[in-house]
């Protein structure tokens, strides 16, 4: 028995000292540079789009406004397929996880993780593993400003 | 100016994610939530149109315009149809979008197979 003990703690050592050696040392103000810079080119690239919507097809501003949305979605799904979204991700952090692409990547991401689950339980599940609870939760609250403007506001 | 505007807006919304991230044990999937949400409530207060027409895209492209584009379409929803608009608006203004992820994400997740990691 304390020969198996002494050895976990060992494999447990390496371990730790391995993660350590790998897991980059957490730099605050670096990744906080980062995300800053990678949100706001993703941001900036949505308003390109945006103002092409609207100079050239003649949209307002809803609709120039959802047209980004699909297209930067349609982009982020492609690069997380490609295995692309995930190297930008690395080094940017919330830089690609706050903006809608972030939002589309953890659609696409689990769902292709989970695909020998089957394309019911594995892709058409997992899909909304982190999906679900932002239309939940952004879905319910908006039911509430409905409500809230309809009987105290109107 | 505009895309200046954009970048610096949706540069600090994204900031404000990272240091989430770094000092709080929150992980992506909750500050999803949390900034979905946040958006649908600053739109309620009133605080989140005065940073749409500021930073165009740099405040509707991050999360928290989802959440904006959801609590803007249940008041007009409201203003339109009453009652039955608070149920029908958030999700009307944000079909589009809803629609894509579900579409394209599903189409990529089928087309795709996980790259191995290394």
């Amino acid at each position: 028995m304390d020969s198996i003990d002494v050895k976990q703690k060992k494999i447990h050592k390496e371990y730790q000292d391995l993660a350590n050696s790998i897991s980059p040392k957490s730099n605050i103000i670096g990744n906080c540079i980062r995300a800053f810079l990678v949100g706001g080119t993703i941001c900036t690239f949505g308003q390109l789009i945006t103002n092409i919507a609207k100079n050239y097809y003649d949209m307002n501003t809803e609709e120039a406004s959802t047209i980004t949305s699909i297209s930067l979605i349609f982009i982020s799904a492609l690069l997380t397929g490609m295995g692309i979204y995930e190297k930008i991700g690395k080094r940017a952090g919330a830089g690609s996880v706050v903006p809608i692409t972030g939002f589309a990547n953890s659609i696409v991401s689990p769902a292709m993780e989970h695909k020998r689950e089957g394309y019911v339980m594995g892709v058409g599940a997992k899909m909304f593993s982190i999906a679900g609870p932002v239309l939940v939760y952004g879905i319910s609250a908006s039911v509430v400003v409905g409500l809230v403007n309809y009987f105290f506001i109107r | 100016m505009e895309y200046i505007k954009a970048f610096i807006i949706g540069g600090l919304i994204c900031l404000i994610g990272q240091i989430l991230i770094d000092k709080t044990n929150l992980t992506p999937a909750r500050i999803l939530v949390l900034f979905v949400t946040s958006g649908v409530i600053l739109t309620a207060l009133g605080i989140y149109e005065p940073l749409v027409d500021f930073g165009g895209a740099g405040a509707t492209v991050p999360l928290p315009g989802f959440g904006y584009a959801l609590a803007k379409g249940a008041i007009k929803g409201v203003e339109e149809k009453g009652l039955l608009g608070a149920f029908t608006g958030g999700v009307v203004a944000t079909a589009g979008g809803i629609t894509a992820a579900i579409v394209f994400g599903y189409l990529a997740s089928v087309l795709f197979d996980p790259k191995a990691k290394n």
